[in-house]
């Protein structure tokens, strides 16, 4: 399979800074990729220098086996075969929907026009707006126009900037499968960017985690959650505490943790490591010797969230059924869990 | 009209397009004085230019001395002229369109100029299918505000010896004496300007659906080269055209009839254009409080209505006002002397037309929509909450307007009375109609002498109205400069 996107060492400057540096990625073809990472990461930087707003300043990108930009050369945004669906969907306020769907398409002849128009239409399920204008549609419907305008020429690459970011929180998830569904079947290449994680793990195939300019881990939705590669990774992905803990050479973790299989120890540990404890980590086990006292809890309907004290005063986090509800300051019974926990060398 | 149409709509957006999309070097002083224009009344240009250009001017003389020509020999286009009405009126009309589409563009979602190459269209592509269209309405709005300018337009076109409305009416009236055609005439062009105010309304409640919230700054198109010196020397022109031309030469011909002019006899003018504007001002401002509260307080169909008949007096002809407000005070006066003489054996003669009374109820009626604006603007920023949250801290009624309400308007306030100031000091037909026997303001007497084509002698009354027409510019430049501070 070919890589349809291609981004080599790209380095891009904004307002005379660097915002994204050396940052290379590919997405093979029909692939839906994500950038992910937190606000000012730099990720719309990165996006908008694959659509040609942004020069680079190092580096190359190349579409479909071609180089679209390099420090020396950026083809203009309009001999770009790159879609792109903005935040605000940036819809044609003077246009009606078939108008702003069909704005792109001029190269084709008045009839294959229409038809290609009446294709996106029902492709996004929008026949019956077809002639109203952008400010008589509903968020999702604008989405879903936006959508079949950056389609509509059949782009070589689909480019989403916080696709959901506008919209209601329920609306983002349905939405967010019904698109990943529609591009998977139509076989669009896309590359997402979001700060969202559900919706990064709801669209991606793959995501790469950006930090201050740079991507810092490229790996599946579930490399990611389950294997971040650094602590601003295991930080920013789920939810999560990282506790220091002293270990011997045995493994045998301070805190009465129990302890950790030695292969799964990083190379040099010191006398103590970081861990990553998520929720799931550690499980309520009333039979359990281990009591550890309640610090505050929060009622998630089908779930409690509780935060736990261990003997040196650092909290965890432990999720358990609802029902299981005990008062703050008592203790609960828990057992620990680490077969999946991270662990990360001290600095 | 349409001459005017075409003139103000080319100027304005090209103006508006470069300082707003575009970046090249003296973007950001040029974004200001395209402005200018606004300060120079369009008769004030228009007998500047002809004595610039007409046959013993500057021009004329310099390329008979180049070139040895007589009377005759050679073409000059006729300034006073229609033509000439018309690149007159644009000059100085375009900033009303440059204003508002300006505004347009600026607030025009960059996203969406992107979406559009993203798309596949070129930069200009981009402007004509995207960016012109999204901003029409304030074009349609700012065109239609030029038009009615145009339409109220009485000096320019009477010195050039245009037929036009303003003009017919002004000579029925006074050449033929004829009231009712004079009225006929004056109901004629309230027409047209219905229509305009029509458009207007119409276009500026399109602009709400074609607003966009603009998340990111704007990024410009960077000129280099040819290209920014060919903006650069575009826009100078047009500003110097508009202003810096005819305000210089208003200066050097007020320079050298200095020591004659500056006499008690221009000091009286000074003080009768002030006096007047000021007490018309205080009155537009002081009607426009009371309207404005009332509104707030009752907001009734009743006061809705009558604010907006109030408001629709900017956009009628100072002559058309000037003819309407006439003939009811005169049959008043009629029957007053009327009654007085029947019941006391006393001719009261006409008590109100010719005073300087019903000349301030004019300049009311014309001017009390833009004090109304502004106050009215002003009051819908103090929320009803704060009123509330002021009573339940216990202050009283009259606290509240002294320590709350007033101390927020008051540059509202300011404003009100500057702007109706500036135009009743620039205003010409009303005051020409209405003015009690020899009673001289700056606008009238400019006006007089242009027309005895005592041209150097009218520049001084004349500069000093454009001088005094800067404030405003200054004022709007002030808001524009803390838009920048913003989007910049």
């Amino acid at each position: 399979m070919t890589s349809q996107l291609i981004l080599d060492k790209v380095t891009v400057n904004y307002d005379g800074v660097s915002a994204i540096s050396d940052a290379s990625f590919s997405l093979n073809e029909g692939e839906i990729g994500c950038l992910l990472g937190p606000s000012g990461c730099g990720k719309t930087t990165l996006l908008r220098s694959i659509a040609g707003f942004e020069p680079v300043a190092d580096g190359s990108i190349s579409l479909h086996g071609e180089r679209i930009s390099t420090a020396k050369y950026t083809q203009v945004p309009e001999e770009r075969a790159v879609g792109m669906v903005f935040q605000d969907f940036a819809l044609f306020p003077h246009l009606n929907v078939s108008k702003n769907i069909g704005f792109g398409l001029g190269h084709l002849t008045s009839s294959e026009k229409d038809s290609r128009i009446l294709e996106m239409l029902s492709l996004v399920d929008l026949e019956r707006v077809s002639e109203r204008f952008p400010h008589e549609l509903s968020g999702g419907q604008q989405q879903r126009v936006a959508l079949a305008r950056a389609l509509a020429p059949s782009p070589q690459i689909l480019l989403l900037d916080e696709p959901f970011s506008n919209l209601d929180a329920e609306l983002r998830t349905q939405l967010a499968a019904e698109v990943r569904t529609l591009l998977k079947q139509n076989k669009v290449t896309t590359l997402l960017v979001t700060h969202d994680q559900d919706e990064a793990f709801a669209m991606a195939d793959k995501i790469a985690l950006l930090n201050s300019g740079k991507i810092v881990q490229t790996d599946t939705p579930y490399e990611i959650y389950h294997k971040p590669g650094s602590l601003f990774a295991a930080d920013f992905i789920g939810k999560g505490t990282i506790i220091n803990v002293a270990i011997d050479a045995a493994g045998l973790l301070g805190n009465n943790l129990g302890s950790l299989s030695i292969n799964a120890l990083p190379d040099e540990t010191g006398n103590s490591v970081k861990l990553l404890v998520r929720p799931d980590d550690i499980a309520y086990d009333d039979t359990s010797e281990t009591k550890l006292s309640i610090v505050s809890k929060s009622f998630l309907g089908p779930n409690y969230l509780y935060e736990l004290a261990l003997e040196d005063g650092q909290r965890v986090p432990c999720l358990t059924h609802s029902h299981i509800d005990i008062p703050v300051g008592d203790n609960l019974p828990v057992r620990f869990d680490l077969r999946h926990v991270v662990i990360f060398n001290a600095e | 009209m349409i001459g005017v149409g075409t003139g103000t709509l080319l100027l304005g957006v090209s103006a508006a397009w470069l300082t707003a999309m575009c970046d090249f070097p003296g973007r950001k002083i040029l974004s200001w004085a395209f402005l200018l224009p606004m300060a120079m009344p369009a008769y004030i240009i228009a007998y500047t230019y002809t004595g610039i250009l007409d046959f013993a001017g500057p021009i004329q003389t310099l390329l008979r001395h180049s070139f040895d020509w007589k009377y005759g020999d050679y073409y000059f286009p006729e300034i006073r002229s229609l033509g000439g009405a018309i690149c007159m009126l644009s000059l100085v009309l375009y900033p009303y369109v440059y204003m508002l589409v300006r505004v347009s563009f600026i607030e025009q979602s960059t996203a969406v100029l992107e979406a559009s190459r993203n798309l596949g269209k070129k930069p200009w592509q981009t402007l004509f299918l995207v960016a012109l269209p999204i901003a029409r309405p304030a074009i349609v709005a700012g065109v239609s505000l030029a038009l009615m300018e145009t339409l109220a337009d009485y000096g320019t076109v009477a010195y050039f010896g245009v037929s036009a409305f303003t003009t017919g009416i002004f000579r029925t009236w006074y050449g033929l004496g004829e009231l009712t055609t004079a009225a006929q005439l004056c109901a004629f062009l309230m027409l047209f300007v219905f229509a305009l105010i029509i458009a207007e309304r119409w276009s500026r409640q399109r602009l709400r659906f074609h607003h966009n919230a603009s998340q990111k700054k704007m990024v410009r198109l960077q000129l280099s080269g040819w290209r920014s010196a060919l903006a650069l020397s575009v826009g100078v022109l047009i500003v110097a055209l508009g202003f810096i031309i005819p305000a210089g030469q208003l200066a050097i011909w007020a320079a050298s009839r200095w020591q004659e002019n500056v006499n008690s006899q221009f000091l009286d003018l000074l003080f009768n254009s002030f006096s007047l504007a000021f007490v018309a001002a205080l009155c537009c401002m002081l009607v426009a409080i009371f309207l404005a509260y009332s509104k707030r307080i009752f907001n009734s169909r009743l006061e809705q209505g009558s604010i907006g008949i109030a408001s629709l007096g900017y956009a009628v002809p100072g002559t058309v006002i000037a003819v309407g407000v006439l003939i009811p005070i005169a049959w008043l006066d009629n029957q007053i002397d009327f009654l007085s003489r029947t019941w006391f054996d006393y001719p009261t003669g006409l008590l109100l037309s010719g005073t300087l009374g019903i000349l301030v109820f004019a300049y009311l009626v014309r001017f009390l929509s833009i004090a109304l604006n502004t106050v009215d603007s002003g009051l819908i920023s103090i929320k009803p909450n704060l009123d509330e949250s002021a009573r339940s801290l216990g202050a009283s009624p009259s606290k509240v307007l002294r320590r709350i309400h007033l101390p927020i308007l008051r540059t509202s306030l300011l404003t009100a009375l500057l702007l109706v100031f500036v135009e009743v000091l620039k205003e010409l037909p009303t005051t020409l109609i209405l003015r009690p026997f020899n009673f001289n303001t700056l606008a009238v007497r400019t006006y007089e002498l242009a027309s005895d084509e005592r041209l150097m002698d009218a520049a001084l009354p004349a500069l000093a109205i454009v001088i005094i027409g800067l404030l405003p510019v200054l004022l709007i430049t002030k808001s524009i400069l803390k838009e920048r501070l913003t989007n910049d």
